[in-house]
C-alpha cells in the first residue's frame, strides 16, 4: 500500500454511511430496553429505519413491524423485518467501504453469482428453538435478561451443534449468550456493546429463518492450481476457533491470479487456548503444515464460491516453499478479488490482505499506527492471537507487514498476520501461522510442556466418563 | 475506563467483552466455571483414574460442598473445605483472575490477594449439600465439545470474534 492510498481511505468516507450508522444505532438503542414497551425515542428510532427503507422491497414489512412493535405486538415475523432492515443498512455499509478500499487500491473484484437455491426443507426444532430465544431477548431487552433467560439459550444451541448444517447458528448462540452471562446484570454496565450485540442478534434472527439461503456453502464451481498463502487469520471464542487461510490462487489453466480464503474450525472447550488451539484443527494436516512450513499448495478439484473455497485436505499437497511476502509484493497486485454472499455483507466482514512496507510505527490518537508518507493507519494490536509469535512488541519494530484492513466503529485498521522486524539487530520474520505444526519458540515450547496438553487431558477424561 | 473507551463499547462491533481463559493444567482439575450461582467444577481423584470429585461454592452463601459424581460425600470435609476445593479454587483464580472470582461469589478479597487461601479465609463458609449430578452433566457437556466434526465451511459469524490474547 501507498501513503496516497491510506489517504485516500481516510478521507473518503462513502456518503450516507453515517445517515446509515445512526439509523442501525437507533434500532441497537432500542434493543438494550427491549421491545415489550417501547418508548417515545424507540418508537421514533424504529420509524425512522422504516421509512429509510421505504422505498425497497424490504419497505411494507418493515413499516408494518415498526407500527406493531411500538404497538406493543412483538411477533418473531416483525423481528424478522426488524433484523432484514438492519441487514441491508449494513449490507449497503458494507458495499460502500469496500467500494472505496477497492478504489483506492486497484482491486479489481468479480460480482457475486448466486449457487443453486436448495428447496427450503422441512423446519428444523433447532431453528424454531433459537428463534424463540431471541425473539424472548429482544422483547426483554439486554438490560433486562437475567441468568434464567440466558440459561434458556442452552436448548437450541445443543439442537443447533448438532445438526452440521447448523454450525454457523450453534457457534454465535453460544458466543453471544456467553457474552449475556458474564455482563449480566447488563443494566449495571455503564455502557453495554449495543452494536455488537444488536449484529449478533440480528444476524442470529436470519440465520435461524428455515430458508435456503443461509444453510451454509454450496460450490458454483471446482477449481485447480496453485495456492499461494499470505496468511492466516484466527477467530476465537470460548467453545470455537477458526482459522482462515487467506491466499492467491494461479488457476491452472492459466487464468488471473484469483483472491481466496478458506476456513477450517472446531468447536472446543473454554480451557483449551494459546498454541494447542491448532491441535483442534489436526484433521487438516496438509493445511497445517503449508502454514507451519510456509510452503505454497497444490489443489485439484477444490469447490469455490465466491471467494471462499471449501477445505479438503485429501485434494491438496505440498508445493515448494513459498515466502508469503513475495507473494504479497509480486501476485497481490494483480489479484482479482470476489465479492462474497449477499447476507453476508456486514462492514465486520471486511478482510482485505494488503502489504504494507517502508513505514514507520507511530501513534494516532493514542493507538498503534503504521505511518506511510506522513498517512497513519491504526494497528489492531488487540487482534494478535495467542496461538501465535506475533506481540505487540515485534508488531512496533516492524518494517513490513502483511495485514487484513478492517473498518469498525468509523475508521480503517490493519490486522497484522506477518511481521518483518529488526529484533537485537537481527533480522526476524514472524506469522501468525508459524506454531501450527507446533511452537517453534524454545521459551515458549517450554512453557507449554510444563503446562502439560489441555486437549489430550480433556480427550481422555472424555473418553473415560462420556461412554458409561 | 475513559469516556471515549466507553463510547467505543457501544458504536464498535468487534469487542471482546468476555475475557478469553488464562491457560492452566487441567490434569487436577479438568473443568471449573462460574455458572448456576456457584463456582463448581470437577476435581479429579488422586489415587483412582476412574473418579472424579464434585466439588461448588455458592455465591452470596458461600456455602460450599464436595461429593464424588455418584454423590457420595468427600471424607475430607471435616468442618472445613477439604483439599478438592482447595484445588478448584486455585484453578478458579488462575483461570478467571481474582477480581472475576471474587466478583462472582460476591466475596471482600483484600487488595492483591490472588492465592486459595486467602480466598477460602475470607469466605464465610459453611457446609450445605449440594446435588452433584447437574455439576457433573454440565462437565458432560463441556467434555462432548470436543467430540463434535470440525468444519470446512467458513463461518462467517466468527469474524465477530477475533482471537486476541498475545497483547494480554
Amino acid at each position: 500500500m501507498l501513503g496516497t492510498q491510506l489517504a485516500v481511505l481516510r478521507d473518503g468516507t462513502p456518503t450516507g454511511l453515517t445517515d446509515a450508522l445512526d439509523l442501525v444505532a437507533g434500532l441497537d438503542d432500542a434493543l438494550v430496553r427491549g421491545l415489550a414497551r417501547v418508548g417515545e425515542d424507540d418508537a421514533a428510532a424504529l420509524a425512522a429505519l422504516a421509512g429509510a427503507l421505504a422505498a425497497t422491497p424490504l419497505g411494507d414489512r418493515v413499516t408494518e413491524a415498526a407500527g406493531k412493535v411500538t404497538a406493543g405486538s412483538v411477533l418473531e415475523e416483525h423481528l424478522l423485518a426488524l433484523a432484514g432492515a438492519r441487514c441491508a443498512l449494513l449490507g449497503a455499509a458494507h458495499d460502500a467501504l469496500l467500494g472505496q478500499l477497492d478504489t483506492a487500491l486497484g482491486r479489481a473484484r468479480a460480482d457475486w453469482t448466486p449457487g443453486a437455491v436448495e428447496p427450503a426443507g422441512a423446519g428444523s426444532p433447532a431453528r424454531a428453538g433459537a428463534r424463540a430465544w431471541l425473539h424472548e431477548v429482544a422483547v426483554t431487552g439486554w438490560a433486562g435478561v437475567d441468568h434464567e433467560l440466558v440459561d434458556a439459550a442452552g436448548a437450541p444451541i445443543e439442537a443447533a451443534l448438532a445438526e452440521p448444517g447448523l454450525r454457523r447458528l450453534a457457534v454465535l448462540l453460544d458466543g453471544f449468550a456467553a457474552e449475556l452471562r458474564a455482563c449480566v446484570p447488563v443494566a449495571t454496565m455503564a455502557q453495554p456493546p449495543a452494536r455488537r450485540w444488536a449484529d449478533l442478534w440480528a444476524r442470529g434472527v436470519l440465520l435461524a429463518q428455515d430458508a435456503a439461503a443461509t444453510t451454509g456453502a454450496s460450490a458454483v464451481e471446482e477449481v485447480s492450481g496453485r495456492l499461494l498463502v499470505l496468511g492466516v487469520d484466527v477467530h476465537e471464542h470460548d467453545t470455537a476457533v477458526q482459522a482462515q487461510l487467506h491466499a492467491i490462487l494461479e488457476p491452472a489453466d492459466g487464468g488471473a491470479p484469483r483472491l481466496v480464503r478458506c476456513a477450517v474450525g472446531a468447536v472446543k472447550a473454554d480451557t483449551i487456548v494459546g498454541p494447542a488451539l491448532w491441535r483442534l484443527l489436526d484433521a487438516h494436516p496438509v493445511l497445517l503444515a503449508a502454514l507451519a512450513q510456509r510452503r505454497a499448495l497444490t489443489v485439484t478439484g477444490l469447490p469455490l464460491h465466491g471467494a471462499d473455497l471449501l477445505w479438503r485436505d485429501d485434494r491438496a499437497r505440498l508445493d515448494e516453499p513459498a515466502d508469503p511476502f513475495a507473494t504479497a509484493r509480486v501476485v497481490l497486485p494483480t489479484a482479482v478479488a470476489a465479492a462474497s454472499a449477499p447476507l453476508d455483507r456486514h462492514p465486520v466482514g471486511i478482510a482485505e490482505p494488503v502489504l504494507v512496507e517502508g513505514y514507520t510505527v507511530g501513534d494516532d490518537d493514542g493507538v498503534t499506527a503504521f505511518v506511510l508518507d506522513g498517512h497513519p493507519i491504526a494497528v489492531a494490536v488487540d487482534r494478535l492471537p495467542s496461538c501465535g509469535p506475533l506481540t505487540p512488541e515485534l508488531v512496533a519494530a516492524s518494517s513490513a507487514c502483511i495485514g487484513l484492513l478492517r473498518w469498525d466503529d468509523g475508521r480503517w485498521l490493519i490486522q497484522p498476520l506477518a511481521v518483518l522486524a529488526t529484533v537485537k539487530r537481527r533480522p526476524v520474520d514472524a506469522h501468525t501461522g508459524d506454531w501450527a505444526g507446533g511452537v517453534t519458540d524454545p521459551k515458549v515450547a517450554k512453557a507449554e510442556a510444563k503446562a502439560g496438553d489441555a486437549v489430550a487431558v480433556l480427550r481422555e477424561r472424555a473418553g473415560r466418563l462420556l461412554r458409561r | 475506563m475513559a469516556d471515549a473507551e466507553r463510547t467505543a463499547w457501544r458504536r464498535r462491533s468487534t469487542v471482546r467483552v468476555v475475557p478469553p481463559a488464562r491457560p492452566r493444567k487441567l490434569a487436577k482439575v479438568p473443568f471449573v466455571e462460574l455458572a448456576d450461582g456457584r463456582l463448581q467444577g470437577v476435581v479429579s481423584s488422586g489415587s483412582d483414574v476412574e473418579r472424579v470429585y464434585v466439588s461448588s461454592i455458592a455465591s452470596g452463601t458461600h456455602a460450599y460442598h464436595c461429593s464424588t459424581n455418584n454423590n457420595r460425600p468427600c471424607g475430607g470435609l471435616r468442618g472445613a473445605p477439604c483439599k478438592h476445593l482447595q484445588a478448584l479454587a486455585e484453578e478458579a483464580l488462575l483461570q478467571y483472575g481474582a477480581d472475576r472470582v471474587a466478583r462472582y461469589l460476591r466475596v471482600d478479597l483484600a487488595a492483591g490477594a490472588d492465592t486459595a487461601g486467602e480466598l477460602l479465609a475470607a469466605l464465610d463458609a459453611r457446609h450445605e449439600p449440594t446435588p452433584a449430578a447437574v455439576v457433573f452433566s454440565r462437565f458432560l457437556r463441556h467434555l462432548s465439545y470436543l467430540e463434535l466434526p470440525g468444519s470446512t465451511a467458513p463461518l462467517p459469524e466468527l469474524h465477530w470474534f477475533p482471537a486476541t490474547g498475545a497483547a494480554r
